[in-house]
């Protein structure tokens, strides 16, 4: 079959292409390192205080690297503002109402993912009730870092696989193979889904590494399930990929590839939900691929949603795919009419 | 299969007095791109089973012509047959072996992988590619370099792999840019000794070339100048008609007519 011809070729192209390669899985590695050792202060002791949880909620907060220890209710308002503690936990029918200090976010993190996660493991049946989250120093609301990690993810995969996947079909052009392609019978709407589905494969292997990299190494803070993200970094390689093909087409040049960036990357770091934005001004983020992307991944990583929560963002990345795909096989006519 | 029946028999019936003893026809062909005028009234048959070459010098409109016959162009007006059907149709570029003027190569890939991935993309069995390779290979004298990136080829070495890519599904019709440039003479030899055999073997081939002594290899010539056929023939017919003793002589002759005309 012509289009999965395709597609061992490309993957063929990437296992001979060693620098490319490295780009793709090492460069996504050291750049989320470099940003977590910029943003993350390297956390000494969290402590937390347990006003009224289950019993061995401590040990399991000991697995997670937050020490836990019994106060009282008054004790730990106490401890919390004189800054001896993080955060307090009370667990009331299953409920629990969490007192955090929101002026170190990175602790503040920290502490609640360890909360979230220990919460789940001790009540193995009742994730369907929120917490109560009450920040006391901080403002509620921290996008810039709550939200950092997740949106860091999609960013990256689709920054890369845009760049890659765009030169590697300008090169189809320029070296004149697109031209000796369209010699053979094969169909343009083959070549569109088979560089997709090359692309694709190899991008779930890049999507797993960075994944697994950013939640199992670097403990970006995740209470969600780990193939959701895998589904989303899944589509949000094919959508870059997809438009990275697009406006390929757009470009004579490996250069003018680059050139795209300032263009079409840069202006969705703004709109993806990173920066606090004017409301009227924040719409413009609905026409960019990575604010839905940085939402999804959000909502997973965050507030631990399923996939009834992101569905709405996930469709639309899928539509936005196959819209570019279509376009892209329309354009191909310019090459070839039949 | 009934309706693909059907569908073959309409396309028969919307060529009428196609002459199917020719293998390629081209009507009243003009290409334009943009506002220049690159293929003008172009009128030309090429029977099965023949060399034919397109001898012209560069910017002449050879590789726009060898294009629209192997369905890559399309013409601006007129008509081209190949095989009896017109161009472009996808089911006829299975039957055309095409070699680009620049080598289309993938240079990250061994030469091995090219021609797999040509030959899985003209639906060729494993089997069947696997044998072929070998065999092409053989043919332009690149069997050691099989597993060799194509980005470690010299100049020639590509135009040899090109060329076995284009012969590599058996195709019963050859267009073939400038084959031979940067091929060594030796080398250049045995490639014209094998589309030879294959002429023989019924293959029909186009060979563009601006080498004027390559022409004497081709059984038919077309001359070429500015968008224009200006003769067509045997060489030595081309020759004798007008009395002179090289096809450089001949080229010059018609190429002056075709000025005062
Ligand atoms: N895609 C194109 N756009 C515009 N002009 C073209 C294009 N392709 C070829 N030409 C022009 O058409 C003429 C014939 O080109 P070509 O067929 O490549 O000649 P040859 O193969 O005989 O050297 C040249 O003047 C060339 O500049
Ligand atoms: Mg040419």
């Amino acid at each position: 079959m012509r289009v999965r011809a395709l597609a061992l070729r490309i993957l063929n192209q990437l296992r001979h292409d060693r620098r490319t390669l490295a780009l793709m899985l090492l460069a996504p590695v050291f750049l989320l390192t470099l940003v977590y050792f910029i943003l993350a202060d390297t956390t000494p002791v969290i402590n937390i205080a347990v006003v009224n949880a289950p019993a061995g909620f401590e040990d399991k907060l000991e697995e997670y690297n937050v020490r836990g220890q019994r106060y009282s209710k008054n004790e730990a308002r106490l401890a919390l503002e004189r800054g001896e503690i993080i955060a307090s936990i009370k667990i009331v029918g299953g409920k629990s109402f969490i007192e955090v200090d929101g002026s170190n976010p990175t602790k503040a993190k920290t502490a609640l993912a360890a909360l979230e996660q220990a919460k789940i493991d001790v009540f193995i049946s009742r994730p369907d009730l929120r917490s109560e989250i009450t920040y006391l120093y901080g403002k509620e609301d921290l996008p810039t870092f709550d939200n950092f990690g997740a949106t860091l993810i999609g960013f990256i995969i689709f920054f890369f696989v845009f760049l890659v996947s765009g030169i590697s079909f300008l090169q189809e052009r320029t070296s004149g193979t697109l031209e000796k392609l369209l010699s053979t019978p094969i169909r343009r709407w083959e070549i569109v889904v088979g560089y997709v589905l090359g692309f694709g494969v190899f991008t779930i292997l890049q999507a797993f590494l960075i994944s697994w990299y950013c939640v199992y190494v670097l403990k970006v803070m995740m209470i969600g399930s780990f193939g959701l993200i895998l589904l989303i970094t899944l589509l949000t390689a094919i959508i870059a990929l997809t438009l990275g093909i697009l406006m390929s087409t757009l470009a004579n040049n490996e250069f003018q590839m680059i050139q795209f960036i300032p263009l079409i990357i840069v202006p969705q770091i703004f709109f993806c939900g990173l920066f606090d934005l004017p409301a009227d001004i924040e719409v413009i983020g609905n026409v960019m691929p990575l604010y839905y992307i940085a939402d999804a991944l959000t909502e997973v990583m965050i507030r631990g949603s399923g996939l009834g929560a992101i569905a709405w963002d996930l469709s639309i990345i899928l539509v936005c795919s196959v819209l570019f795909m279509v376009l892209n096989t329309l354009l191909l006519k310019k090459y070839r009419r039949i | 299969m009934r309706k693909t029946i059907i569908k073959q028999r309409k396309v028969m019936e919307n060529n009428p007095g196609i002459d199917n003893s020719k293998c390629i026809i081209v009507r009243n062909v003009n290409k334009f791109f943009g506002s220049k005028h690159v293929l003008k009234e172009i009128n030309w048959e090429i029977p099965h089973g023949r060399i034919y070459g397109l001898l012209g010098p560069s910017g002449c409109g050879k590789t726009t012509m060898v294009k629209i016959i192997a369905g890559i162009l399309e013409a601006t007006s007129g008509e081209t047959y190949v095989l009896g059907q017109k161009m472009p149709k996808l089911s006829i570029m299975n039957k055309i072996g095409y070699m680009a003027q620049s080598d289309a190569l993938y240079g990250s890939l061994t030469a091995k992988e090219n021609l797999h991935f040509f030959g899985a993309i003209y639906g060729m069995s494993k089997a069947e590619i696997k044998n072929r390779t070998e065999e092409v290979m053989e043919l332009v004298n690149l069997s050691a370099d099989l597993y060799k990136p194509v980005q470690a080829f010299s100049g020639g070495m590509k135009r040899r792999l090109s060329l076995a890519m284009a012969i590599m599904h058996n195709p019963p019709v050859l267009v073939l840019d400038e084959p031979t440039v940067g091929i060594d003479p030796l080398l250049r030899k045995n490639i014209w000794e094998e589309l030879d055999k294959l002429a023989k073997q019924g293959v029909t081939i186009i060979v563009t070339t601006h080498v004027m002594d390559e022409a004497d290899k081709c059984h038919n010539i077309a001359m070429m100048r500015g968008g224009r056929l200006i003769a067509q023939g045997t060489s030595r017919e081309l020759q004798d008609k007008i009395g002179v003793q090289s096809i450089e002589e001949a080229f010059i002759y018609y190429g002056g007519q075709q000025d005062e005309s």
